[in-house]
């Protein structure tokens, strides 16, 4: 009954536990060098988790409606990388008419919350018109099938944004009020990082509160349960779907406002990079898990914040801070190689026949 | 005396707090048709998916022909002589039915990807006779002209067909067939009963049968294993069982599905 | 009477929208620079009128069961509500600027759409009634016979091809006499003459409309040829393409013309190698052009005297392969046991993680970073060197001979066969004994070293070799074509590469749009035909009709005794 060690371990099972215990120990030698070293203050470590921790909500947010889609549809919505990119993009028009006659200077809050408001009516109508005319068609068809799909709807987001509004980077308006910091001894923390975070948190709570106390979200929860018994019990599932997409496309339009704060600037292409890391973030809690995501997102935020200056430069790597995106695809591999449930995400079984 | 082919000892399945298959003790004699029945849920397919390797459980033994089955992926299962079918038909869908018979001969077939991409001589040989072999097959069970059609588009009659050509493709010494009459009509079932008996007797090899018609298991079976919430609760004779006050409250006395088992239980007790 | 006017009147809407879309994302404005018949219609007219006229064709459909009278009412009301909805647009763009967000809504654009009239009410008008007249046409069109009504588009379309390809055609045959001759007669200025767009399509129609009673018998007669006659005549048209393949590049003596068919030579490799690991093995790999890159990088790192190296070309082919092998060995071992979409982003994550790590300052000394490598030296035998695009043309000829015979034997092999049951169902193919481990692992390294191959080829015909050349656009559009043409099957692949590829070739003015087009056609093709253009299941047909068994004695369905 006990079958030899050798029956039971592959060679790719060996394979993939070398290269995962050489990333784990060239990890620790990293971060071991550095901290000998002494390289960076407690300063920078300070501004690096911090930002990380910034960095982190934005992903979160995006990450949550990866989430979310997957869960009732179990699909991956490529596309939306680009839902968060019109919203960032449209509330880049209003914030520069804003910016231009004073107002926004002059109030902040107000103008704030309309642009919070564009970015995410903009995205939310996108990702409607997404399910509408890509998604719903095939629903039921093969994963692959609604995945390309998915990619062709991204490429044809991008390039109509390009082809509407032009190729160029366009600078976001900036609100001096949110360049000011708080400072405290030697450390300092501008308004902006507690801003985004904040307005974060308080997306996050008001997305927790909809799915776990109301209605509408109980219904959610049930049809990503089962969709067909949450149909026979009277759930309009059409309906919920919808609500989901709007949902998920509120938090990434809010999550582009807040991303094009942070790196004053919008262009067609800045939702593929965000959106894979948000997609890892996702995974990485657990897809499908909703607290998942958050934390996912936060982690995500802080290794790649912290990670070039901890590991890579003990590891003597130039410009380490070049090699940050490749930190957070090496986790999505890890994790989709090793846990693809995530930290939170509950083990799926696999039924085979 | 004939030999038990496959012994399965205390096999036990969990699915987190559900046990599917309950400590089930089954022998299964060389060259015998032996159908194991139970209501529904009662944890028969689970029962063949460890066979199979789809599954591993959590305790007990399996010993097919001597061979430990506990443990060993699907693929080194088949080579031991083990084969099946799928109680909702898997076939290779959008392949061919041919494409479907040749890949049941997988096991035996030697080209390798380089003596294909260059077309060693011998291996044009083998899949020569690979292709007669699997016509044969087709032939073998009634479809004989269909080589060429995707196999999606055969009748479900027909596919249930070709997935049993699939299945033999591979030679096996121990055939499963997980509820291999489900939706055929009553012509169609006596056909089906007539062919797996000839089937056992042409080839020589044992049959293991899941069923819930009970004409076709009281017609051919020669042992009957009962199972009931993943337990075996009977064991014996078609005779023996038609008549097993368990087996027979097992049916009944399920509530609304009872009517379900009255019927089986007139059927079984008719035939 | 009104219900019944419903439909058309969404599908107007919708049409007038989708002609404000391509107004604003400037293709109407781009591609009326060009005209198809010269100083008479643009390609830009030609898109708006198009649409109006397809949706309206649709708008007559709808009214099928009511009668003649209302398909016509559908068509105009269709053409008449998009050219409102556009005239609408029309005016909002007077009275509000829309330059600082829109940046196509330029008084060029609006020139066109009011079809250069200077007063705005006229312009509008007629703006509205020839969109009112093609809604008409639309009806027409769907009331001709569908064999009038295929000649007719074929023969359009034939005009429209080559009013866009004058300048290709130009170019293509300027060193072929007559042929300069014919088209100089064909086309004026900007666009094809008006006789010449007659004359095109008087022919084609005609041509069209014979074949189409002439095809049929055609075909019987061609099934009904003998086992030999089908033989011969399979290998006459074989040897005629491959007469074409290579002497057509020679006798048109045309560096542009090698140029094109160079890239889509190399994207046919590529696509024949994602083919197999798509299309056969149903493995989605979003990160190809990680292996592209490396057999470019190989080959620049070994030859190229500025890193060093030492070999030439032919030396170097066979590094680079093995190391793309190696490195389809590597990248899929850990993902044997992810499915589907995760498969899909992981791979992505990958191909993202190679041109990160090549675009580095910290590879740079091997790689150069984003600098690239340089000076890599084009190939050469016996003395002859493969300097220009023809010459390499021919390289990736013979490859992509090399690859097809390859991968044709391989499709209808035991591991072909094994790659497909994985596709269609893992668990069952695994129960059927096929290991799949192995399997998945050679459909990736055999992919990759077509990858290798095409890329090897690719860093010597450049000779310089950029990180920007290996960016994600590369996989997708690899992936694109194999979309496009049907996946796992091997002549899709090469209509694929020819629609992917040569499209923005034979007209430029798509280039800024090909993304956008590509999107819009995968989503399209999903839900219209997500098998392809050319599906895999109708080459099997064929591969396997000389299989067919001889008839059984009895016609009883199962043995019994």
């Amino acid at each position: 009954m006990r079958q030899s060690l050798r029956e039971r371990l592959s060679f790719t099972d060996i394979f993939m536990w070398v290269v995962g215990a050489l990333i784990v120990l060239l990890i620790v030698y990293g971060s071991i060098s550095t901290l000998i070293i002494g390289r960076y203050s407690p300063r920078q470590w300070f501004d690096f988790v911090v930002n990380g921790i910034m960095l982190g909500s934005v992903y979160a947010l995006i990450a949550l409606g990866y989430t979310l889609v997957y869960g009732i549809l179990r699909m991956i919505n490529f596309a939306h990388s680009e839902v968060f990119m019109a919203g960032a993009f449209n509330s880049y028009f209003l914030g520069t008419a804003l910016n231009q006659s004073g107002f926004l200077e002059e109030n902040p809050v107000v103008g704030l919350l309309l642009i919070f408001a564009m970015a995410m009516t903009t995205s939310t109508i996108v990702a409607v018109l997404l399910e509408r005319i890509a998604y719903r068609p095939l629903r039921g068809a093969p994963r692959i099938v609604s995945l390309i799909t998915a990619i062709g709807a991204s490429f044809f987001l991008q390039y109509t944004f390009k082809g509407l509004y032009g190729a160029g980077v366009k600078p976001y308006p900036r609100i001096s009020v949110l360049n000011e910091s708080l400072a405290f001894g030697e450390f300092k923390i501008l308004y902006m990082q507690i801003f985004v975070v904040a307005a974060a948190l308080v997306l996050m709570a008001a997305l927790y509160y909809i799915v776990q106390r109301t209605k509408v979200g109980k219904a959610m929860r049930a049809v990503s349960e089962d969709f067909d018994t949450a149909a026979l019990m009277g759930i309009d599932v059409d309906r919920i779907i919808v609500i989901t997409f709007i949902l998920g496309g509120a938090l990434a339009g809010a999550a582009g406002v807040l991303w094009s704060l942070v790196f004053p600037q919008v262009n067609f292409v800045m939702g593929f990079v965000p959106g894979l890391k948000a997609f890892t973030a996702a995974v990485l809690g657990g897809i499908g898990n909703i607290p998942g995501a958050m934390v996912g997102g936060l982690f995500l935020g802080l290794i790649e914040s912290v990670g070039p200056g901890l590991f890579l430069d003990g590891l003597k790597v130039t410009a380490a801070h070049q090699l940050k995106d490749v930190i957070a695809f090496t986790m999505l591999v890890l994790v989709l190689i090793f846990r693809p449930s995530g930290i939170l995400g509950e083990k799926l079984t696999q039924k085979k026949a | 005396m004939t030999n038990t082919i496959l012994s399965a000892n205390n096999v036990t399945k969990r699915f987190g707090g559900l046990t599917a298959v309950n400590s089930v003790n089954i022998e299964v004699k060389e060259n015998s048709i032996h159908s194991v029945i139970g209501p529904n849920g009662a944890g028969k397919t689970t029962f063949f998916n460890c066979l199979t390797g789809f599954y591993k459980p959590e305790e007990g033994e399996l010993l097919f022909n001597g061979h430990s089955l506990v443990g060993l992926r699907s693929d080194q299962i088949i080579v031991l002589g083990i084969a099946r079918t799928y109680q909702n038909i898997r076939l290779f869908a959008n392949l061919t039915a041919l494409d479907n018979v040749l890949i049941g001969q997988h096991i035996h077939l030697k080209a390798g990807w380089l003596g294909s991409a260059l077309r060693f001589p011998g291996i044009v040989r083998e899949e020569k006779a690979a292709l007669a072999e699997a016509n044969r097959l087709l032939n073998f069970v009634g479809l004989a002209n269909k080589g060429n059609q995707i196999a999606k588009n055969l009748s479900y009659g027909d596919q249930r067909r070709l997935e049993i050509a699939r299945a033999l493709a591979s030679k096996p010494k121990l055939l499963l067939l997980d509820e291999p009459t489900a939706g055929m009509n009553p012509h169609e079932t006596e056909e089906a009963t007539i062919f797996f008996r000839n089937l056992r007797d042409e080839l020589n090899i044992t049959i293991l049968l899941i069923e819930h018609d009970m004409r076709v298991v009281m017609g051919i079976s020669e042992i009957i294993s009962v199972l009931d919430y993943g337990q075996k609760i009977a064991e014996g004779t078609p005779k023996e069982i038609q008549n097993n006050a368990h087996v027979i409250e097992a049916y009944l006395g399920r509530g609304s599905a009872g009517n379900v088992g009255k019927d089986q239980v007139a059927v079984a007790q008719t035939v | 009477m009104k219900n019944k006017l419903v439909q058309p009147i969404r599908i107007g809407l919708v049409s007038g929208f989708i002609v404000i879309f391509l107004s604003l994302i400037g293709m109407v404005e781009t591609f009326d620079k060009r005209d198809v018949i010269s100083e008479v219609i643009s390609l830009g007219a030609t898109v708006l009128l198009l649409t109006i006229l397809s949706t309206a064709y649709l708008a007559a459909r709808g009214q099928g069961k009511n009668g003649v009278r209302w398909m016509f009412a559908g068509g105009a009301v269709s053409g008449l509500v998009g050219g409102i909805v556009l005239a609408l647009f029309i005016l909002a763009t007077t009275l509000v600027d829309m330059r600082g967000v829109f940046i196509n809504v330029k008084p060029p654009l609006i020139n066109m759409l009011t079809l250069e009239q200077e007063v705005l009410a006229l312009g509008l008008t007629y703006l509205i009634g020839v969109s009112t007249v093609t809604g008409l046409l639309g009806t027409v069109l769907y009331l001709t016979p569908s064999r009038v009504r295929r000649a007719l588009l074929i023969a359009f379309l034939c005009v429209l091809a080559l009013g866009v390809m004058q300048e290709l055609l130009r170019v293509t045959f300027a060193n072929i006499r007559f042929l300069a001759d014919l088209l100089r007669s064909l086309y004026e200025k900007n666009g094809l003459s008006m006789v010449g767009a007659a004359g095109i399509f008087i022919v084609t129609f005609t041509l069209s409309l014979v074949w189409s009673f002439v095809q049929s018998p055609v075909q019987d007669r061609l099934a009904a040829l003998s086992p030999r006659g089908q033989f011969i005549l399979k290998s006459t048209l074989f040897l005629l393409l491959f007469a074409a393949l290579f002497f057509i590049p020679k006798i048109l003596d045309n560096v542009y013309i090698g140029e094109v068919l160079s890239n889509i030579g190399l994207f046919i490799l590529m696509g024949l190698g994602l083919n197999i690991v798509v299309g056969f093995a149903g493995l989605l790999d979003l990160g190809y052009v990680a292996f592209f890159a490396i057999g470019a990088y190989t080959v620049g790192v070994l030859t190229s005297p500025e890193r060093g190296g030492t070999l030439n070309f032919w030396q170097a082919l066979p590094v680079a392969i093995a190391i793309a092998v190696l490195f389809g060995f590597i990248l899929g071992i850990p993902v044997l046991k992810i499915r589907g979409d995760y498969l899909a982003i992981v791979t992505m994550g990958f191909g993202e993680i190679i041109r990160i790590l090549v675009l580095s300052d910290f590879l740079r000394p091997w790689l150069g970073g984003a600098g690239g490598i340089v000076g890599i030296p084009k190939a050469e035998v016996l003395g002859f060197k493969f300097a220009g695009p023809i010459e390499i043309y021919y390289i990736i000829l013979i490859g992509i001979f090399i690859v097809v015979f390859l991968a044709i034997r391989l499709k209808d092999s035991r591991l072909g066969r094994a790659w497909m049951a994985v596709r269609e169902d893992e668990d069952v193919a695994q129960a059927m004994g096929i290991n799949l481990v192995w399997t998945k692992l050679i459909a990736f390294a055999i992919g990759a070293s077509f990858a290798g191959i095409s890329g090897a080829i690719f860093a010597t015909k450049l000779s310089t070799i950029y990180p920007q050349s290996f960016k994600f656009d590369v996989s997708i559009n690899v992936l694109a074509l194999l979309i496009l043409g049907g996946m796992g099957s091997i002549p899709g692949v090469i209509i694929g590469a020819l629609m992917v590829v040569g499209l923005p070739e034979l007209f430029r003015e798509f280039e800024d749009f090909r993304f956008l087009v590509y999107g819009a056609a995968l989503v399209m093709m999903m839900q219209l035909r997500p098998e392809g253009l050319w599906p895999e299941t109708l080459h099997m047909r064929e591969l396997h009709h000389e299989h067919a068994p001889p008839e059984p004695a009895s016609t009883d369905s199962i043995r019994a005794d």
